[in-house]
């Protein structure tokens, strides 16, 4: 005869609301390794869809995620005539947030070195690639913008030709992807008011140099146009991706490219790397820990409802023992209701994460290796926390009936 | 156990509580025999040591000397254990009290068919077992109710139910009419004769009920923790009434 069981249903009011309890309580335990994993997945994202072999960087950096790296468009160029490479894209990422709608829009500035690069290897779930040069761009769906929407940045309207779901970046916030010159224009906007300054400013140092003195013609350019200027550098790129020619090895052509003083060459396993262990790396620990916590806190819960459990049959234990039970069945009837409580709590904080999770502003990403070792923590402090009432149960004696 | 062993033996058997200023004396030097098919009143004032003895010979409580012989066999000699004590609870003796103390969350046929499974009965045997003295017991229309659907007349049916579902040598009452009606206390002492002869148990109630005393073989009485000499005695063979 099964006591627990008999016991639950009997119970089975308080016993529902304390697994529901426990249920919402494992949901958090499991939500935070999957935010954790989606940490590491939204990190990695970009990296990994672009495909590249090789990513390089300005020398001495980490770039583009983990620091700033700043090279010259022309490094394109150079890296296509390297042997062995089969492409080589320019590549721009930076964050900015604006206002639209009335609400602030935080997105991740990519830039795609249109023509060759249309973004035809994005997810799309709506629209197309980019078709033009300028004023394109493709939106993830976290950014709620649709499709044909137009979108303010900087002195330009860019309308959204193209949807993707799921391009997250690492900080959360959703992938547009724009052509490589709308990236920059995005990222180095200045208003007119702070050209007009620069342009006097750049006037001014002139008049003091040396070189304003003796040529003075030059004093009649200073205040044109940046872009008319060849002593004024163009806007930098983050990084170009290059992709190997099929049967080249990479670490070769990363080999030769390494022996460049101006740029740093990094694998996408690199890349990846420095991603995980730089910016996410910190957050996993915290999340390891709160985790650990949480789990510590859920057998300590556990372990209390189970001795309160146990507290309510006192007398029915103790007349167990009266009646000559052995010590078996009363260990296996508290065992058995903290393996239940754990294990229903387990199936409902699946089913409630299965609910919640997807509304949650950042991915959880729940994986059955996560799950499985979830389940064996559940099994794990479910008999733990029993341990406590089978103390009690095992102090009780047979003359409590008495009392 | 031996056949022609009394169902209990209990030789001086002395309950000392506590220690120094606070010693009590509960039981003093107490000797009785009950035979098998013997059912046996224990009356006396509160605090005599009525309970004190009942459970000394239950094996709960033990005595701080004397022996304690059930069914020829020893189980006590002074507080120490002859034998595995709830092994022997579970295969020889049937407790009833003032409270039927069923399991809650037990039907009244799961409360009595527990008591054989907990005793290595196949569930199928224990519920039939079980079916049996509920019928027996007249309480065999309740067998699916839960404890709080019955009357305490019945609860307490259901509880000597259970104290007699592994067949007991010797069953041990501690004022289980208190709670009952005349008419269903009577019932109830006349339940204990019947097992008692029926099953050749010996049975010893602690009462205070002077309305059924005519239901028991002898009746004893306690008085500030000795026993007294009985207030009657009426003979009977095994199984003979």
């Amino acid at each position: 005869m099964n006591l627990a069981v008999r016991d639950v249903r009997h119970n089975l009011a308080r016993f529902s609301l304390t697994t529901v309890g426990i249920g919402m309580l494992l949901m958090i335990v499991m939500g935070m390794g999957g935010i954790y994993r989606g940490l590491i997945e939204d990190a990695v994202l970009l990296v990994n869809r672009i495909d590249a072999d090789l990513w390089i960087v300005q020398h001495g950096t980490r770039g583009p995620f983990a620091e700033i790296s700043r090279i010259p468009r022309s490094l394109e160029d150079r890296l296509l005539v390297v042997p062995g490479v089969q492409s080589a894209r320019a590549f721009v990422s930076h964050t900015v947030q604006r206002e639209h709608g009335g609400k602030p829009l935080r997105m991740v500035v990519n830039g795609l070195s249109w023509p060759q690069d249309d973004g035809s290897w994005l997810p799309l779930v709506a629209g197309r690639p980019l078709e033009a040069a300028h004023y394109e761009m493709i939106a993830d769906k976290l950014l709620g913008l649709q499709l044909g929407e137009t979108l303010e940045l900087g002195k330009d309207v860019y309308r959204v030709v193209g949807l993707t779901q799921g391009m997250i970046g690492q900080g959360g916030d959703g992938l547009a992807f724009f052509t490589v010159p709308d990236a920059l224009a995005i990222q180095f906007d200045s208003s007119a008011e702070a050209i007009r300054l620069e342009r006097f400013a750049r006037k001014a140092r002139a008049v003091k140099d040396d070189i304003g003195k003796m040529q003075p013609m030059l004093m009649d350019k200073a205040e044109l146009p940046s872009r008319e200027l060849p002593a004024v550098p163009r806007a930098m790129i983050s990084a170009v991706v290059v992709k190997a020619a099929p049967g080249r090895d990479p670490l070769e052509i990363a080999e030769l490219i390494s022996g460049w003083k101006d740029v740093s060459v990094h694998t996408s396993d690199e890349q990846k790397e420095l991603l995980l262990k730089g910016t996410v790396d910190r957050a996993r620990r915290q999340i390891g820990l709160f985790t650990a916590l949480l789990v510590l806190i859920s057998a300590i819960i556990m372990a209390l409802i189970i001795y309160t459990l146990t507290l309510d049959k006192t007398r029915d234990i103790a007349m167990l023992k009266l009646m000559g039970a052995r010590d078996s069945v009363i260990l296996s009837l508290i065992l058995q209701q903290a393996v239940l409580l754990g294990g229903l709590g387990y199936v409902l904080a699946y089913y409630f994460g299965q609910w919640i999770f997807p509304h949650f502003p950042r991915r959880v990403i729940i994986m059955h290796e996560d799950l499985l070792r979830l389940g064996m923590i559940v099994i794990a402090i479910s008999v733990l926390s029993s341990l406590l009432g089978i103390w009690k149960a095992m102090k009780i004696q047979p003359n409590e009936v008495l009392s | 156990m031996t056949a022609a062993s009394p169902a209990i033996e209990a030789t001086g058997l002395t309950k000392v509580y506590g220690s120094g200023n606070t010693e009590v004396t509960a039981m003093r030097d107490v000797t009785l025999t009950i035979g098998k098919g013997e059912v046996v009143a224990l009356l006396g004032p509160s605090g005599a040591g009525k309970s004190t003895l009942l459970t000394a010979i239950g094996l709960i409580n033990p005595p701080t000397s004397g022996s304690i012989v059930i069914g020829g066999l020893p189980v006590m000699e002074g507080p120490e254990a002859l034998v595995d004590v709830r092994g022997f609870r579970r295969r020889h003796i049937g407790y009833v009290f003032q409270k039927a103390n069923l399991i809650p969350f037990l039907t009244a046929l799961e409360n009595v068919q527990l008591a054989s499974e907990i005793n290595d009965v196949p569930p199928r045997e224990a519920r039939s077992r079980a079916l049996e003295l509920l019928d027996y017991l007249g309480v065999g229309d309740r067998v699916k109710n839960l404890p709080h659907m019955l009357s305490g007349g019945q609860q307490q049916r259901v509880a000597v139910a259970r104290a007699l579902a592994n067949s007991p040598s010797i069953v041990l009452a501690d004022e289980p009419t208190a709670a009952l009606d005349s008419v269903r206390g009577r019932q109830v002492m006349e339940l204990f004769g019947k097992v008692a002869h029926e099953q050749g148990a010996g049975v010893l109630v602690v009462t205070h009920d002077h309305r059924a005393l005519d239901v028991f073989d002898e009746i004893l009485e306690m008085e500030d923790g000795t026993l007294r000499p009985p207030v009657r005695t009426t003979t009977h063979t095994e199984g003979s009434k």
